[in-house]
This record gives C-alpha cells, sequence and structure tokens, in this order.
C-alpha cells in the first residue's frame, strides 16, 4: 500500500491504495470520477484517455503510483462553471457520439491533438485519433466534431 | 495484476543497486508493454523500479557524427526534436508513426529497445544504422543486441542508457502497421551508411533482421525495381492470424519498395 497524491482536476487528491492500482481505478474507485472508462483490458481502446502533465494517456496503462505529484485533467475537468468546453460543446452539435462511451476519450484525445495541431487537417485528425475506437459511429461524425471543435477554439 | 512494490527511483545507480538487492525486480520506464503484461499476468515481478523521467536518461545531442538519444525519451519527442529530425529524419518519422499518440506520449527508446518485440520498430532502426547500445556497463553493437523473441544481450541489472546512431548518407522507413494495434505486419528501414546499405526488417520474423539479399541487389543501386528478383525465405517468418508467412514475406518486399520510394525523394 502507498500513499499517492496528484491534483485531479485542480485539486490535490490523497489516498492510500495498492502500489498495483492503475490510473484509472484511481479515479474511478478512489475519487467517484467515473466519467473515465474501462473499454478494453488491451490499451487499444482510449476509453480511458485523461491528461497527465498536460499529455493526453491511456490511465488503463498507468499505475496510479506513476503519476505522484501530477496534474491531472479528467472529462469532468473540462466544462468550467457549468459551461460545456468547446470540445464538449462540438460533439454534442455534430452528434459526435451515439452509446457516449468512448466519448470521453474522445474528447480529451480531441484536447490534446488540438494542443499540438489547433487547425488539423482530416488526415492528422485520422491519425490524431488513432488511439481511441469507437463501436457506433463509423467516426464520420467524430471527424466533423474535431474540425468544429477545433474552429471553436480559435474564437 | 499481481501485487507488487512501486518504487521511483531518482538515479540510474539507485535503479541498479534496487536490480541487485531484488532480482525478481523490473525496471518501469514508459510500461507501454510491460503494464500490459502485467495485467494479463504473464510476469510477477516483486518491484517495479521507475526510472521514466530520469534526468540522465533524457539527453539528445549530435556528437562526432553519430546521433545519441537518452533511452528514457518518449517516442513523441524523439519524433518532435529539431535534432532528430536534422540528423536522422528517418528516425523521427519512425518513432511518430509508433502505436498511437498516447502510447507516444509514455513509450520510450530504452523500453522498446529493450523489450526486443518482434513487431516493434525501434529494432529495425537500431540495426539499420548500425547504432550502439550503450548500457551501465558497456556499449553493445546491434548486430550482438538483438538475439530472438524478447530476448536481448543485456544481463540481468543491466541498464539502458542511451543508444547511438552513427549519422547516415540517407535513411527511410516504412511499415504495414496493424490497424488496431499500430503494431508492424512488416516495417524496413534502409540506410545507406558509411559501410554500405543496410536493409532491417521488423514485424516479419521472431525478431529483427537483415535481409542480406536485398542489400546485395541494392549494392548497384538503390531502385525499388532492384528488388524484384531478390528472395526472401517465407520458412523462418511469422505466420499468424493477421497474415500468413507467404503474404508476410510479400508484405516486406512491398514494404521495401515503399522505403526504397522515400529514400529517393531524399538527396
Amino acid at each position: 500500500m502507498a500513499k499517492v497524491t496528484m491534483k485531479v482536476n485542480g485539486v490535490k487528491q490523497t489516498k492510500t491504495v495498492e502500489d498495483r492500482t492503475l490510473l484509472v481505478n484511481f479515479l474511478r474507485d478512489e475519487l467517484g470520477l467515473t466519467g473515465t472508462h474501462v473499454g478494453c483490458d488491451t490499451s487499444q481502446c482510449g476509453c480511458c484517455t485523461v491528461h497527465v502533465n498536460g499529455q493526453a494517456v491511456k490511465s488503463c496503462t498507468m499505475l496510479a503510483a506513476q503519476a505522484e505529484g501530477a496534474d491531472v485533467l479528467t472529462i469532468e475537468g473540462m466544462a468550467r462553471k457549468g459551461k460545456l468546453h468547446p470540445i464538449q460543446q462540438a460533439f454534442s452539435e455534430c452528434h459526435g457520439l451515439q452509446c457516449g462511451f468512448c466519448t470521453p476519450g474522445m474528447i480529451m484525445a480531441t484536447a490534446g491533438l488540438l494542443k499540438d495541431k489547433p487547425n488539423p487537417t482530416e488526415e492528422e485528425i485520422y491519425k490524431g485519433l488513432e488511439g481511441n475506437l469507437c463501436r457506433c459511429t463509423g467516426y464520420i461524425n467524430i471527424v466533423k466534431a474535431v474540425k468544429r471543435s477545433a474552429k471553436l477554439l480559435r474564437k | 495484476m499481481y501485487a507488487l512494490n512501486y518504487v521511483k527511483v531518482k538515479s540510474v545507480k539507485e535503479a541498479a543497486d534496487l536490480l541487485s538487492a531484488h532480482p525478481e525486480a523490473k525496471l518501469l520506464a514508459g510500461g507501454m508493454t510491460l503494464i500490459p503484461t502485467l495485467k494479463q499476468r504473464l510476469a510477477r515481478p516483486t518491484h517495479l523500479v521507475d526510472i521514466g523521467g530520469l534526468p540522465e536518461l533524457r539527453k539528445i545531442e549530435v556528437k562526432a557524427g553519430k546521433l545519441l538519444v537518452g533511452a528514457g525519451m518518449r517516442h513523441h519527442e524523439v519524433a518532435a526534436s529539431a535534432t532528430v529530425r536534422k540528423a536522422i529524419p528517418a528516425l523521427a518519422s519512425l518513432a511518430s508513426a509508433i502505436g498511437d499518440p498516447q502510447v507516444r506520449n509514455l513509450g520510450t527508446m530504452g523500453g522498446s529497445v529493450a523489450n526486443n518485440d518482434p513487431a516493434a520498430d525501434y529494432p529495425a532502426a537500431v540495426l539499420g544504422m548500425d547504432a550502439t547500445v550503450v548500457t551501465t556497463k558497456r556499449a553493445i553493437a546491434a548486430a550482438d543486441f538483438f538475439q530472438g523473441l524478447f530476448t536481448t544481450a543485456l544481463n540481468e541489472g543491466e541498464i539502458i542508457v542511451r543508444i547511438e546512431f552513427p549519422l547516415a548518407k540517407r535513411a527511410a522507413y516504412s511499415k504495414f502497421h496493424h490497424p488496431a494495434s499500430g503494431y508492424a505486419m512488416a516495417g524496413v528501414f534502409i540506410a545507406e551508411t558509411g559501410g554500405g546499405v543496410r536493409v532491417a526488417v521488423t514485424g516479419a520474423g521472431p525478431g529483427v533482421f537483415r535481409w542480406k539479399e536485398a542489400e546485395a541487389a541494392l549494392a548497384k543501386g538503390l531502385k525499388p525495381a532492384a528488388l524484384d528478383g531478390a528472395k526472401l525465405d517465407a520458412s523462418s517468418l511469422n505466420s499468424d492470424m493477421h497474415a500468413d508467412r507467404e503474404y508476410r514475406a510479400n508484405l516486406v518486399k512491398v514494404m521495401a519498395k515503399r522505403t526504397l520510394a522515400k529514400l529517393s525523394g531524399k538527396k
């Protein structure tokens, strides 16, 4: 067992957990932040994507202990004071989801992509979301949502 | 995952000491291979020694005609590095196509090379450029380093510190990547080095190998057509549900030609 401390969505959190605790389970089970999902168990689907120190990572493929002292951002931290983040707004407007299971991961991955490339081409969007799988949509509206996100963020 | 003890060390020496003290300990760098392995209970280390983020392992520089890359450099950093892009653009390009963006934010060159996954990309660059793997104990030439499926020359407790790539005249890499995992189903790295043309193939066999027949065919000139007659023995290649060995042998040739096409686009 170890005491793990990290800032999550701006709030310092300390919990005592087993060393083998995955970051995704720390967020979901210890902190009740269940917006981050567990999808595949093989690090392929990206439903678990969060930001650690500003970088999109798969929280199912990290120990919570690796994020000791880090700044973590989850889907719950995207909206501010009840107002949707532009990326969330875009996904809603463009119907970039159906069941919504992959959506938090898609939004966090999109946030990472747009930091690197604020005006991505379609090709760059496809490449930028390679770590995220969707079983429902066929990705068309997700790509539209990313383009719309880029536009909203540039405003 | 089996229970274990996690330790974040502050130096390579501390890591080496812990490995000596605990023979069943494993190093953790990016964790992009190790954590999934542990989740499937395919390994049961007593300790995870976290060396990801150690400053000693995070230098990139060009020195005496070689590009030196610290073992702890993340794939995304190698891809974005102005130093790497100038010295060996093929290496930056290769790094930019490993896995996916999230994996590239955490995975490291040292971890990839130490693991020697038969479908990993970096081994093709290391062997293709005749690079040297520098550890806490010695410098190991690429030819001696990769010894088979998930097997390298590394001894117990030996830690990769950096990899030294001699600069080449030209180099390029192409891979046919598996659509879900991003791993190479066949990846071909071709370099025009001081010592001649080298063709390193990953993803197709039990480990990275040099395709000697192709090197001979290309000695007269780096043209895709030169490979038309080059043979690749399919019997030693991998066969699985993604591709049988004959398909893979052909895929290697296709990727080699694509790599050559990339090379001809460079001076």
